[in-house]
């Protein structure tokens, strides 16, 4: 008997193997939910709340808005082997980079798009830095970009705790509020800022075509999938994977700055900026298969995981953690469903 | 001085434990990346454990759930072959996860007989010693470094790749899993989400800091005690920002994998062996 590889699974097969690893994490995360104590079959329906109503629907828009960007951008650096863990970090970037042309600039209808600038800007930079230091060094990007998160992390508390502490707050730990001229316009009562949503929305397609459709992403493809071959090619691997590092650190940051110019209007404490945008959208990059097109899909799909372990902590004050892991089985049985229909068993020698 | 060398060595054991572990798993060509959320999930196991049974049983059940993590590790980076990053990268989340909810009713409880922190810091200067050993003399620390360099080789001499692999993700589970325990039940005898505080992360850039050999990684874990211990003692006395003090160690983890970064990983760190490819 033997386990060996099958280079052409049939679809019926990979549909067993998903259902089987789907299958496997909700009776995991059953568990998990029965050891906490409240019925796993309640806590389902919670989070899958979100879509009964519009209200919940817009709750998963607004969540989807920051996963898109990030996704779109992190589908490219994944495709292109930069395995960018920090977009969590760069989305604080681009939130500290808003925050200070916000506050700090005078307000004009320059503000909006300068916010942008610097915030993407800003994103760009400490992604781009994880890159400098593995093309250069040979670092480890998806350590360095880890640890730049918890790096812009201190950076934003001790923003808000200190130099950028808001001179009408007393005992929050917040900036003041943004000037009318840099807050983003919602779509009706909701939290749905638009304009950073067609930005996502541009994003994924943009990077679809500069990936499928010019002469640099068929460069980007090659590295990706055979750096080997890329050098035999003699492509520059080392700036191609920089400017992938540069622009999926950019949407990150321009996703931290629709997060406080749309929806917090201040700096405030990271954990209540992003919620873990950064990680859950390395799900959305990795069901996207290297489609920046299709984070479209697959960002309001993580955006109602968010929106539901939303509910769960409301309705069962359970720790928010929860969603780390829905997230954590969900990418787990992901690889495992691909792995496993990959493979087959040979009953002979 | 001798409080500072003290101090040392007791916040940089669970660092040394961890990547002991890490690095064990590492030397047979297993990367794993899920140490933080291992050491997450049993340090509670170890916690709840001691509260039930007492500290001996918190200890076997810390160990106990680390090596069952590991082997967890196996079913996708050995038997399924699929990313080992990724794979690494979703446990470290799911045990972060599952720990900061299961834990919740074990928030604030003091542990009402800790273990003393010396002896699980003299047991792992021992267990740094003990996989020196493993590694270099014996016919298992052989086959684990055949594994780790040349699977293929290694499987053309008989050597069962799969059974060596989930054996040290086992072994090397169960000392990530000590670690856990030292900081739930001695280190601070107590449980809060969120206590391993990175120390994970720091264990793995520890394992290329010290170029994959235990008795190295002695030396840093020692070290990054030290600048630890330094930064809680300088705190409040110089006039910088108590958050710059708190960045420190992942400053230094980004400085040590570029200082460090071409050092030589096992040949086949991170691949899936196939033997049909």
């Amino acid at each position: 008997m033997r386990w060996e590889l099958d280079p052409s699974p049939s679809p019926w097969k990979v549909f067993l193997a998903y259902s089987l690893f789907v299958a496997l994490a909700l009776l995991l995360l059953g568990l998990l939910f029965r050891l906490y104590g409240v019925s796993p079959l309640k806590a389902y329906g919670l989070l899958l709340s979100p879509l009964g109503d519009s209200l919940g629907l817009a709750e998963v828009g607004r969540r989807t808005i920051p996963l898109l960007l990030i996704g779109a951008g992190l589908a490219l650096a994944f495709r292109v082997g930069f395995f960018n863990i920090g977009a969590e970090g760069q989305l604080l970037m681009g939130a500290v980079g808003g925050t200070y042309v916000a506050l700090f600039l005078p307000p004009g209808p320059w503000t909006l798009p300068l916010m942008f600038l610097l915030g993407g800007g800003l994103g760009a930079v400490w992604s781009g830095l994880a890159a400098w230091l593995r093309v250069r060094f040979g670092a480890n990007e998806i350590l360095t970009t880890l640890m730049q998160n918890y790096l812009v992390y201190y950076l934003v508390v001790y923003l808000v705790a200190g130099p950028w502490k808001g001179q009408m707050v007393f005992g929050f730990l917040y900036t003041d509020r943004f000037p009318p001229e840099a807050q983003l316009p919602r779509l009706g009562d909701t939290l749905v800022h638009w304009p950073t949503l067609l930005l996502g929305i541009a994003a994924a397609l943009g990077l679809q075509l500069l990936l499928f459709r010019t002469p640099l992403g068929f460069e980007w493809r090659v590295l990706g999938e055979n750096p080997e071959a890329a050098r035999y090619l003699g492509l520059k691997g080392g700036r191609l994977i920089l400017l992938a590092a540069l622009l999926s650190g950019f949407l990150a940051g321009l996703a931290g700055v629709g997060e406080v110019a749309g929806i917090h209007l201040r700096l405030l404490e990271p954990a209540q900026i992003s919620l873990g945008y950064g990680f859950t959208a390395i799900l959305v990059a990795w069901l996207a298969r290297g489609r920046p097109l299709w984070a479209l899909f697959t960002a309001p799909l993580l955006g109602l995981i968010l929106a539901g372990g939303d509910a769960l902590k409301l309705a069962l004050s359970m720790p928010f953690r929860v969603v780390d892991v829905v997230a954590g089985l969900l990418l787990l049985s992901l690889i495992g469903a691909e792995a496993l229909s990959q493979r087959r068993l040979v009953w002979r020698r | 001085m001798e409080e500072a060398l003290v101090r040392a060595v007791l916040f940089g054991t669970p660092m040394l434990l961890a990547s002991l572990g890490a690095l064990l798993s590492e030397r047979g060509g297993v990367v794993n990346l899920g140490v933080e959320g291992m050491m997450a999930l049993s340090a509670l196991a170890a916690f709840a454990a001691a509260l039930e049974a007492g500290p001996v049983w918190g200890v076997l059940c810390g160990v106990g759930v680390g090596s069952l993590l590991g082997l967890f590790l196996g079913v996708f980076a050995v038997f399924l072959r699929a990313n080992q990053f990724v794979a690494g990268l979703a446990l470290a989340a799911l045990g972060l996860g599952a720990s900061g909810l299961l834990g919740k009713r074990y928030e604030g409880t003091p542990l009402p007989d800790p273990l003393p922190e010396g002896v699980l810091a003299g047991l792992a200067l021992i267990l740094a010693l003990g996989l020196h050993l493993l590694l270099s003399r014996t016919r298992y620390g052989l086959y684990l470094r055949s594994v780790g360099e040349n699977p293929k080789a290694a499987d053309l001499f008989g050597v069962s790749v799969d059974g060596v692999r989930y054996l040290a993700l086992a072994l090397g589970g169960g000392m990530i899993g000590l670690a856990g325990a030292y900081l739930s039940l001695a280190y601070r005898p107590s449980w809060t989400d969120g206590m391993t505080s990175g120390l994970g992360w720091v264990a793995i850039a520890l394992v290329i800091l010290a170029g994959w050999q235990p008795l190295r990684a002695v030396l840093g874990a020692y070290f990054f005690g030290l600048l630890f211990f330094l930064q809680f003692r300088l705190q409040g006395s110089v006039p910088i920002p108590s958050e710059a003090f708190a960045a420190m160690p992942y400053l230094l983890v980004i400085l040590v994998l570029a200082l460090s970064g071409r050092a030589r990983a096992p040949k086949a760190l991170g691949q899936p062996f196939d033997r049909g490819r």
